[in-house]
This record gives C-alpha cells, structure tokens and sequence, in this order.
C-alpha cells in the first residue's frame, strides 16, 4: 500500500501549508536532496577531477556516483554515455550544436510535434534557418494524442532528425515513445526524446526504446534546479563536436590548437553544478527506492480522481486524453474566468497551479486558446489536495458569476 | 513568497473591477482613428488594442479591444475612461502609479504585466516609446 503521508514528511516544504499543485513546473525536494548537497557544503566542498587531496576525491567520487546512478535510472548501456547538463534544454542545444550543425544541411527535414515545449522547437528552428533545412509538425487528433498517421506520411519523407516529447508538459499525453522512435530509426532518422517531463513520471529504459538522445532535468524529479543529463548513444556522442568549450573538456591544448577529451567530458566545459548534481544522485536514489511503479500508479490514481472532480464541475473543459494515458497532469478551462484570475484566486486558498501558455505556443494555437489552467501532480500529492483545488475553483466561479 | 492567511477574493476582485471586466467601457473600434495600437503579453496571451481619435489635440474618442484576464480588461476599460476628452500631453503625463491607483487593489508582482498592458499600448503605440517596459529597471 502506498503511503503518501510517509512519503509528504520527507519534504518540509509541506510545514507551509501550500497545497503544491504545479510540479510539472518544478517539483519539490526531499530532505535526502537537500542533506546531500549540505553534507557536500559542509564536508567536502572541493572542485572535482583536478585535485589531489582527499576532499576533492571524495567530491569527485559522489559526482561520478550520479553518473553511475543515471545510467542505472535510464538503463543506459555504459556511464559514458551519460552527460552532465544543466538542465533539459541546455541538453537539447548542446545535440543542435554538436551533432546538428555538423549532420544537418540545406532541404533536410526536421520533424517536431505541436506539443513540444519550446525548449524542443526553438533550438531546432534556429539550427533549420542557419541551415536551410525544414520543419515539420505532427499535429494532435480532437483527444490529445499525436497523429501517427500523420507521422508515418513525415517519415516517408526521411528526415535526418525527430525530436519529441515522451510526456506532453501542457497536456499530460503519454506518447508511444517505443514505437514512435522505432519507426524513426527505420526510416533513417536520428531521434531525440525529451524527457523532461517523462523521466520523473514515467521513467525510462533508453535501450528498450532505442532513442539517440534522451534529455531530462533535475528540478522536475525532486533535485535541485541547475542539473541535467543528455543521454546520447555512444557512438553517436563519439562523432560530435564539443557545445560549450573550455576549461576541463580538452585533452591537449597548445598555441597551435586543442585536441577534445573523451566523451562524456568533451561536453562538461568548466566547472560544473557539482552540489546540484550530487543532489540529483540523491534524488535517483529517492525514487528509485519509492519506486517509479510505484510513482507512476499514485499519480494515476490521483489523476483520475481529479478528472473525474473537475468534470463534475460547471463550466469545465479538461484538454488532453482520458487520465489512463496521461501522466499527472490536468490542463483545463473554466467558462468565464481567465487562468490568471483562476490562479490569483487559488493563492488566496495556498492553491499554487500554473496559469498561462506552459512555454506550449504552438499547442495554445492549436487548441484556439490564449492560455489554460493547469493542474499538475506527483508522489507527493493527496487527494485532500484535489479537494481543496476544486474549493478554489468553485470559489472563483462564486466571484466571477 | 510568503503564504497568504486571509480567504479573501472579494477584497482582490473589488466589484467595480468585476463590473468594469464584464461590462468593460467604451469597448469596441474606432471608425477613422487618429491613433490605433495593439500590444500583447507573450507569456499569457492577453492582447489589447487601443484607438484614439485626437481633435486639436484633444483626446475626442477613445475605444479599446482586446481579450484577456479581469485585471488586463479592467484596467484598459479604467484608463479609456481617463482618456477620455484630456489633452495628449495630460495623457502622456499618465503613469503606471496612475493605473495602480485606478484599479485600487494590490497588484503581486505576478500580476503587473497584466495590470500595465494597456498604458503599455498607449506608451508605444501613441508616444512611440518602443522600449518603454512595464518592468522597473534595477
């Protein structure tokens, strides 16, 4: 039996009385996160790989733990295949940048779909106008799911790249990740999954799916802000050129030039978020512990209790698929009451949800909407929680009637 | 942030910026405007739009148009009534204190961009300050 209460009193950020509603925002962090970064502070406080004195080793061993609990997490086949990043979207940039700029040319196809983030467009648009290459868009059916239909047609016109989310952070879809990408690869296409919303909620076994790349970020999966990994296959990883140059990513540097340093180091340049990341190997060890099955079902359960909350409610929309095929997140719309003034009103009730356009433009554009509420969940969160946010709405639908 | 105590609401949405979103004032376009702007907010979507019909330098006719939250709404609807029949150097002087103090109510910094959009059309589209930010500078 899953006991969320057990689970809510490792996070002290709870004492406040918030009823934390928007953690595909960023996610809360457990006194385990935030006991290892102090002990890192307070104990061995060093720079990493450079030093030969105790504090720097011991330093550098937790650092390089992360690494080790990262692959584990993702199944990655071996640790060099696992880059330290500062987050999902440096990761994104840094395949733009070291494998796009070198693979992409004029008249290649670039597919995306209308649910990315912008963190999983903008880089790639970017990379399509300095090259010439086109982009192309998966478009979603009147439930919230990608058009796979529409996606084998994009794949007959064998794109060099398809970058796709595996959780939609505006809508909570959960894309077929595995066939999705099969399919890809078959038709010669690199692929990249962002993970940023998906290796919290759902996991992930990156050799099960087959992706090329797989990016996801600390702050959504209970570690701290600042710390990412891009897992890219290591072949793939070996033939890129370095993102970010300097410091420590270099094997030998003269006056006549610079040779890089092995992967994954070729891509860490200067020094990186070393207490966030020996955080973020505290997190994988929190989850892994709970266990992500575990995870995956008590947001479920909750999700579904909140669907079913919010579709009893007047005036309600609900975007997106029914709560079996979505991770714990609830986009939706009250008749008559902007999301701002939505969200205003719940603060008043310590209600924090997100208002606004989810960095989602072109999925806001889609749905014909400026911007929806959204409600977002994780193992953390009670029922009691939903209830007090259903008050809140009912609340604001009282004042703006 | 600290968390708020109170229950609230009614005290945040004062009637007359529920009344002035539903029933917003001299809404709509303006046939033959001397002055016509539109400005969004990007990360909510809001957008606002404002006419102005200036005889002799006088502001003669003002109307608004746009879509978005109560505060957005009811503060363009708040600013076309000031607009209305003041001189456009009177109207040049309006400051985003002004707006604040129309709307009355405590504006969390969350809320700014959504409470300054429409002096923001005014301050671009009608004075032409394409930099003018509704963010205090550091």
């Amino acid at each position: 039996m899953y006991d969320v209460d057990a689970v809510r009193r490792d996070f002290p950020i709870f004492d406040t009385g918030v009823v934390y509603l928007d953690s595909a925002n960023t996610s809360q962090r457990p006194r385990q996160v935030l006991d290892a970064m102090e002990e890192y502070h307070t104990k061995f406080n060093a720079n990493i790989h450079r030093s030969a004195y105790r504090i720097s080793e011991l330093a550098t061993e937790r650092y390089e733990g992360t690494r080790a609990k990262a692959k584990r997490f993702i199944n990655a086949a071996s640790t060099r295949e696992i880059v330290f990043t500062r987050g999902t979207t440096e990761g994104i940039n840094l395949v733009a940048y070291g494998w796009g700029r070198r693979n992409i040319g004029p008249g290649d196809l670039i597919v995306l779909t209308i649910l990315e983030h912008h963190s999983n467009i903008v880089p790639w648009q970017i990379l399509a106008a300095e090259k010439g290459a086109r982009v192309e868009w998966v478009d979603i059916d009147e439930s919230g799911r990608l058009r796979q239909d529409q996606f084998r047609a994009l794949l007959d016109q064998s794109p060099k790249l398809v970058a796709f989310g595996q959780v939609s952070n505006a809508m909570g879809t959960i894309n077929p990740v595995k066939e999705m990408t099969a399919a890809a690869r078959a038709a010669g296409a690199v692929v990249l999954v962002d993970g940023a919303q998906g290796a919290p909620h759902a996991g992930i076994d990156v050799q099960d799916v087959g992706c090329d790349f797989y990016a996801f970020s600390s702050h959504k999966m209970l570690g701290p802000t600042g710390a990412g990994i891009l897992y890219g296959r290591r072949e793939i990883l070996e033939g890129m050129d370095p993102f970010l140059s300097g410091g420590d990513m270099i094997k030998k540097v003269s006056r006549e030039g610079t040779t890089y340093a092995e992967i994954p180091t070729r891509f860490e340049a200067g020094t990186m978020p070393i207490a966030q990341l020996i955080g973020l190997g505290a997190a994988f060890d929190y989850l892994d512990a709970v266990g992500m099955d575990s995870v995956r079902g008590h947001e479920r359960e909750i999700t579904e209790y909140a669907m079913e909350a919010l579709g009893d409610l007047p005036g309600l929309t609900v975007y997106g698929p029914p709560a079996s095929e979505r991770a714990g997140v609830v986009a939706f719309d009250v008749a008559g009451i902007h999301p701002h003034d939505l969200a205003t009103i719940l603060d008043r009730h310590q209600v924090a949800i997100r208002a606004g356009q989810h960095c989602a433009q072109p999925l806001m554009d889609r749905l014909g909407v400026t911007a929806t509420a959204r409600a977002s969940f994780y193992l953390y969160t009670k029922r009691e929680e939903v209830d007090v946010l259903i008050e809140g709405i009912a609340d604001a639908q009282r004042i703006f009637a | 942030m600290s968390i708020q105590k109170e229950p609230v609401d009614e005290q945040f949405y004062r009637e007359y910026i529920l009344d002035h979103y539903k029933n917003p004032r001299n809404f709509g376009r303006l046939e033959g405007a001397t002055l016509s702007h539109e400005e969004d907010n990007p990360l909510c979507g809001d957008v606002i739009g404002i006419d102005l019909l200036v005889k002799d330098g006088i502001i003669a006719d003002v109307r608004f148009h746009g879509r978005g939250c109560a505060i957005s709404q009811a503060s363009a609807s708040l600013l076309t009534e000031r607009l209305h029949g003041i001189t456009l150097a009177e109207a040049r002087k309006i400051s985003k204190e002004d707006v604040f103090e129309d709307l009355g109510i405590d504006i969390s910094p969350a809320r700014v961009k959504c409470a300054l959009l429409s002096l923001k059309v005014l301050k671009v589209g009608a004075w032409g300050l394409g930099d003018w930010s509704t963010e205090e500078d550091e």
